[in-house]
């Protein structure tokens, strides 16, 4: 293949890294604990809120809101349709639309939001120590969300993330989003309302083919996007990432608050992406258990008290950054011809046209690009990535020793690294071992994963799960910096498979990876070249590799670091490579129970999902109905 | 109101019949470098207040007290930052005439006028574009003007200049009011031939009147008001008035596909023609009879109507005439804002009630529209005016920065008018509309015959003007105004325009399946290095926009050269290629060579 063209390849480098430079040029932070601390939470959930909204709009009353989504064209002609079809009289169906509207819809309150700010932070101080967010961030915002409707589109990771969210728009007098959540909250009955009255409203998680519940639900949204009452805040991931990787987006929502743009509605939407870290996410172990097929706790009420136990624990800081709002119309801007949609009414609901479908897709995976860029990263996260290269356990001073070159290369690869300042490495080193002393210990110089909880006679079957519990919990740390080392590592892979050191020989090893693992990692559709490019600028930049004439070949000092990214992607490799001939989970159970595979993680269902993704993507393997 | 106030245009005649063999050259009672006539413009006195010269529009004269406010806090401008036009046409600008001798040579046997004379060469090189104004006010080189102009006074003399233009193969462009907007009477810079302007203005009579068909036959080179005044004197009227009816020619409204004010009683241009004679390289193109409605292939008129001067000259055309109606009224309807207006707008559309015009002016027209209000004499004007605006404002809660006025013409028998305003104004109410009197619609209305003046006044100060208009479907009228003016707001900030820009709009026509959207569009350019090309760029933004929200490429304007680029993605290519074959087939050497539309 020779896509690749040498001539084009610095142009086109430096074309990408001008355009992702704004995001590389990053804001500082504010601790909005520390006020917190230090003056009255009361005092702080009663102070005056008074929000400025989208053009000077007044708010709009939850059941003004309702009435209009009701006597919508849009939502009567689909009650008209679904009553033809159905043979119902249109009153009943408009009844039904009625009925899932009242399940569905927000109903904010600002006492509820006072109680809110009050708890959380009561609670915010007691689980972590920092709370930071980008000011900067903050005010680009608080203009945005004057000058145009606003989509906030968060990083999900944690339950945590939309309470987290709403407070801290209280706390910076921004307007509270309206957010979209999974039915599945419902379940607990007082905390469903009360998140409903703090401006969540609830979609079920699968309404296929009913025409009547998508009706409502798109026009809801769009009414509220339309108007500017209220943000709106969803997650492109639709779910919580156990793993801590970015999942591919969904487009179902964006969908939605991206159509009253092409259809001239507004006159643009802004898009924020938010990214929000944690040092530790509170569901750390049970993502891992749950991975492993232990199945996710039922939402409850009871359960919620009963992991009050997590409010005795350290969960260290969280850095949640507002980036860049990023106007649909530019996006859009040569991409979507609008006029497209002067021949169709437009409250008729129609498919997205193949050109819409790509440019929401696209933008949808440029969005998860922006929400990575801007994820914090801690130095655990450089010594998970080292740790799980050596199962084995590391002595502490080579650990501290690889953390520090780790670092270094991160930095030259523009991670988002807090790294603290002024403290020596051991220190850091230390401490962030402390800190996750449930999952790595130290003992007699050594550094290694905590295997389970030593408690009594345990079955090799118990102590297998034990230790893949502790293997999964510390890849979702070295999760968090895959995106910065991906491209590069993807490179080194292809480098080492390849049959020769030939570009092109090279470029086809890597476009199969970048095919292959386009469900595991975030990889912008079209943008394979492009992605082949910065990984080759990057490897070149950083001394690893260097490219005489149509060669791609690793220098004297790139051993380290390609030897390193080899070890990084291994466990996909591994994982990829195992289920291919099986696809049963049992059989890789067995594999790695027998020896033959020293990889935990190909038990994650997680990767499992992924690489039967990719695989049937791929034509590997057809589905057959049995 | 009775027939006394039939026209807002003063008793203003440009009949510039040809006496003798001298041309009446145009320039001398119209100006060469703005709007309109020459002893015509507003201008601020000593005293910094606005004031309009001349006497020909009767009601303005007066001192406009509010008008500098306007202008000064609307633009940022000031009345002590001047921005003069050159005082007269440099003679050496202009490029020299470059004759087809032999051309020359057989024009003169026939007899037909002609002048190569700087001043009338360039008088017929432009229309009413911003940049072509602005160009002449800052006495720039031209690059291409006509090389000659030829002034028919019948058809046959049209039928032998095209015979003659045929032979020595030289450029036509018939030119016939000038009040073009789309960039149609610009000479193409590239024409190497030589340019021939073919003003028709001395085809400017009326042949005949049938008063069994009530239909006229009429001179195509005739201006507006005069067709109208020769009509109104044996009782009738064509009704057919487009704002730029007291310049705009018979034979430009057929080129242009023109629409009148009041086309809710009498149609727009192609509802007015019952028949049409054209000149063309390949012959004269007419109908053998003057039936209402033919079944007879597509109609032919429809290749004529809207050609804007590819395919020949129109020279003559009968059209429908109607009694002059018996009772006119004007009226006004305030809404608390533009939604409620275009609400009611459409309601009245529906219920196909439309009175012979109804417009819809925004907030910023409307405070346009009372700074032009002349000074009151009595305290007691003064007093109720004060009155009407606290009731509107305080009793009835509408907020002054929101509030659009509609302005309406009512016209036929009195009785009828009565009721139909009564209708009208019933339907305004369901929508929160206010009668808000006679004065205010008819000032509604004034504003667009003096708007081209206000643009000469504003170019004095830094500020440069213009007006564009589309026509869309009824539901995406408030999404196409509201984007297209963040549009417009947008762009300006972009290029580094360093004050706010008016942007303004009004609904103009009403149909049944949507409306004409008319837009205003003014900044301050100080500070900018060339204000025309950050005009052009904006508009050009603006128009996008317009089609991007489902809005037509023009409703009455036309296309010229200012939106060729536009064409295809407007009819489709092949609706294109359609044009150009009868283009190919009419005028093979493109003899009619101004190059608009395709």
């Amino acid at each position: 293949m020779s896509t690749v063209c040498a001539s084009c390849f610095n142009i086109l480098v430096f074309v990408t890294l001008q355009q992702r430079d704004p995001m590389l040029k990053r804001d500082g932070f504010e601790d909005i604990l520390e006020e917190r601390r230090n003056s009255s939470d009361l005092k702080y959930a009663l102070r005056c809120y008074a929000p400025v909204l989208y053009k000077g709009v007044t708010p709009c009353k939850a059941n003004m809101l309702k009435n209009i989504v009701l006597q919508s064209d849009q939502l009567h002609y689909v009650i008209n349709q679904v009553s033809q079809e159905s043979g119902e009289a249109p009153d009943i169906i408009q009844e039904e639309a009625s009925v899932i509207l009242e399940e569905m819809a927000h109903r904010l309150q600002i006492s509820t939001v006072r109680f809110f700010a009050f708890a959380l932070s009561k609670a915010f101080k007691t689980l972590f120590q920092h709370v930071c967010v980008n000011e900067e961030g903050i005010q680009r915002l608080q203009q945005a969300i004057q000058e145009h409707p606003v989509v906030l589109l968060p990083s999900h990771r944690s339950y945590m993330d939309f309470l987290l969210m709403s407070y801290i728009l209280y706390t910076y007098d921004l307007a509270l989003p309206v957010i979209a959540a999974g039915m599945d909250f419902m379940g607990m009955k007082f905390v469903g309302e009360m998140l409903r009255m703090s401006g969540a409203f609830f979609i079920r998680r699968s309404f296929g083919g009913d025409k009547l519940y998508w009706a409502v639900f798109s026009e809801y949204v769009k009414t509220m996007l339309r108007n500017g009452f209220a943000p709106i805040e969803f997650f492109l991931e639709g779910t919580r990432s156990r793993t801590c990787k970015s999942l591919t987006p969904k487009l179902g929502l964006l969908n939605i608050v991206i159509e009253p743009f092409f259809k001239g509605e507004v006159f643009d939407v802004n898009l924020v992406p938010v990214s929000i870290s944690y040092e530790r996410i509170l569901e750390e172990s049970l993502y891992a258990r749950e991975l492993l097929g232990v199945p996710k706790p039922k939402e409850s009420t009871s359960g919620l008290l009963k992991a009050r136990r997590i409010l005795s624990e350290d969960y260290g800081s969280i850095h949640v950054y507002f980036g860049q709002p990023v106007s649909v119309r530019s996006l859009a801007q040569g991409k979507v011809n609008r006029s497209t949609y002067n021949l169709f009414p437009r409250h008729i609901p129609r498919k997205p046209m193949e050109e819409t479908q790509s440019f929401v897709n696209d933008t949808a995976y440029r969005i998860v690009r922006l929400q990575e860029d801007n994820m914090v990263l801690k130095p655990w996260v450089l010594m998970a990535s080292l740790l799980l290269q050596n199962l084995e356990g590391l002595e502490l001073s080579v650990l501290t020793e690889q953390t520090v070159w780790l670092r270094g290369l991160a930095l030259s690869y523009a991670a988002f690294l807090d790294w603290p300042d002024h403290a020596p490495t051991a220190k850091v080193v230390s401490s962030s071992l402390a800190l996750h002393r449930g999952l790595a210990c130290v003992s007699g110089g050594r550094v290694s994963l905590v295997v389970g909880e030593p408690l009594g006679p345990v079955t090799p079957e118990e102590a297998l799960f034990n230790r893949a519990v502790s293997v999964l919990s510390c890849a979702s740390y070295r999760n968090q910096v895959l995106h910065v080392f991906l491209r590069p590592a993807m490179l080194a892979v292809a480098m080492h498979t390849a049959a020769s050191s030939k570009k092109n020989e090279v470029y086809n090893c890597f476009s199969f990876l970048w095919d292959m693992f386009s469900n595991d990692f975030i990889l912008c559709p079209g943008d394979i070249v492009q992605d082949f490019e910065e990984a080759c600028y990057l490897l070149v930049k950083t001394g690893a590799v260097q490219m005489p004439q149509q060669d791609i070949v690793m220098t004297d000092i790139g051993q380290p670091t390609l030897s390193f990214f080899n070890g990084l992607l291994e466990p996909f490799l591994q994982g990829y490579q195992m289920l291919l001939p099986t696809l049963r989970s049992e059989y890789s159970v067995l594999c790695v129970f027998t020896g033959n595979l020293r990889c935990y993680e190909v038990l994650s269902s997680d990767m499992q999902k992924n690489a039967l993704a990719a695989l049937l993507r791929m034509d590997a393997v057809r589905k057959v109905k049995v | 109101m009775g027939r006394s106030s039939v026209r807002v245009l003063a008793a203003a005649t440009i009949t510039m019949t040809l006496t003798s063999t001298v041309c009446f050259p145009r320039q001398e009672i119209m100006k060469w470098n703005g709007w309109g006539y020459s002893d015509s413009k507003f201008l601020f006195n000593k005293k910094g207040q606005a004031e309009f010269t001349g006497k020909r529009y009767s009601i303005l004269g007066m001192v406009l007290p509010s008008l500098q406010d306007w202008f000064e806090n609307t633009f940022g401008a000031s009345v002590n930052h001047k921005s003069p036009a050159t005082p007269a046409l440099n003679a050496s600008a202009v490029p020299p005439a470059s004759l087809n001798e032999a051309f020359v040579e057989d024009l003169k046997a026939t007899g037909i006028p002609f002048s190569h004379e700087a001043e009338d060469r360039v008088f017929r090189a432009h229309g009413h574009c911003l940049h072509e104004i602005f160009a002449l006010r800052e006495g720039k080189k031209f690059e291409r003007v006509p090389d000659m102009v030829v002034w028919p006074n019948c058809h046959n003399d049209v039928v032998k200049i095209v015979e003659l233009a045929c032979k020595h193969n030289v450029c036509l462009i018939p030119y016939g009011g000038g009040t073009s907007v789309t960039s149609a009477l610009e000479c193409p810079p590239e024409e190497t031939r030589c340019i021939v302007s073919l003003d028709t203005s001395q085809m400017n009579r009326i042949l005949w009147i049938d008063e069994k068909n009530l239909v006229a036959h009429v001179e195509a080179g005739i201006i507006g008001q005069d067709l109208e005044r020769l009509l109104n004197e044996s009782g009738y009227c064509t009704g057919h008035e487009p704002d730029s009816m007291e310049f705009s020619s018979l034979g430009g409204w057929v080129a242009t596909r023109a629409s009148g004010m009041k086309k809710n009683v009498y149609g727009n241009i192609e509802d007015l023609v019952i028949h049409i004679k054209v000149v063309t390289p390949r012959g004269v193109i007419e109908k053998s009879c003057q039936g209402p409605r033919m079944s007879t292939g597509p109609d032919i008129h429809h290749f004529i109507l809207g050609s804007e001067g590819t395919l020949g000259v129109v020279t003559e055309v009968t059209m429908k005439i109607r009694p002059i109606p018996e009772y006119q009224k004007y009226g006004s309807v305030v809404f608390p804002n533009f939604e409620a207006g275009v609400a009611c707008l459409r309601e009245v559309a529906k219920q196909r009630c439309a009175p012979a015009s109804i417009r819809l002016m925004d907030n910023e027209q409307f405070q346009f529209g009372h700074a032009l209000k002349p000074q009151v004499s009595s305290i007691f004007t003064n007093f109720v005016e004060g009155l009407k605006k606290f009731y509107i404002t305080k009793f009835k809660g509408f907020d002054p920065h929101q509030l659009v006025v509609a302005t309406l013409l009512f016209e036929g028998d009195r009785e009828r008018v009565l009721q139909h305003e009564k209708q009208v104004y019933d339907i305004a109410a369901t929508f929160g509309g206010l009668a808000a009197g006679e004065d205010n619609g008819q000032r509604g209305y004034i504003l667009t015959f003096v708007i081209a003046y206000l643009r000469d006044l504003g170019m004095d100060y830094y500020v440069v003007a213009e007006s564009f208009e589309t026509s869309v479907p009824w539901d995406r009228v408030l999404d196409l105004c509201r984007n297209v003016k963040e549009r417009i707001n947008r762009e300006c900030k972009e290029r580094g325009v360093q004050f706010q820009p008016l942007t303004s709009c009004r609904v103009t026509q009403t149909y049944d399946a949507g409306a004409c959207v008319y837009f205003y569009f003014a900044f301050n350019y100080r500070g900018l290095a060339d204000p025309v090309h950050t005009y052009e760029r904006v508009e050009h933004a603006a128009r996008e926009e317009i089609l991007a929200n489902g809005g037509s490429l023009s409703h009455h304007h036309g296309v010229g050269k200012l939106r060729k680029e536009w064409m295809k993605e407007s009819i489709s290519s092949l609706g294109v290629g359609m044009l150009q074959s009868v283009k190919d087939y009419v005028d093979p050497d493109n003899i009619f060579g101004n190059r608009n539309l395709l």
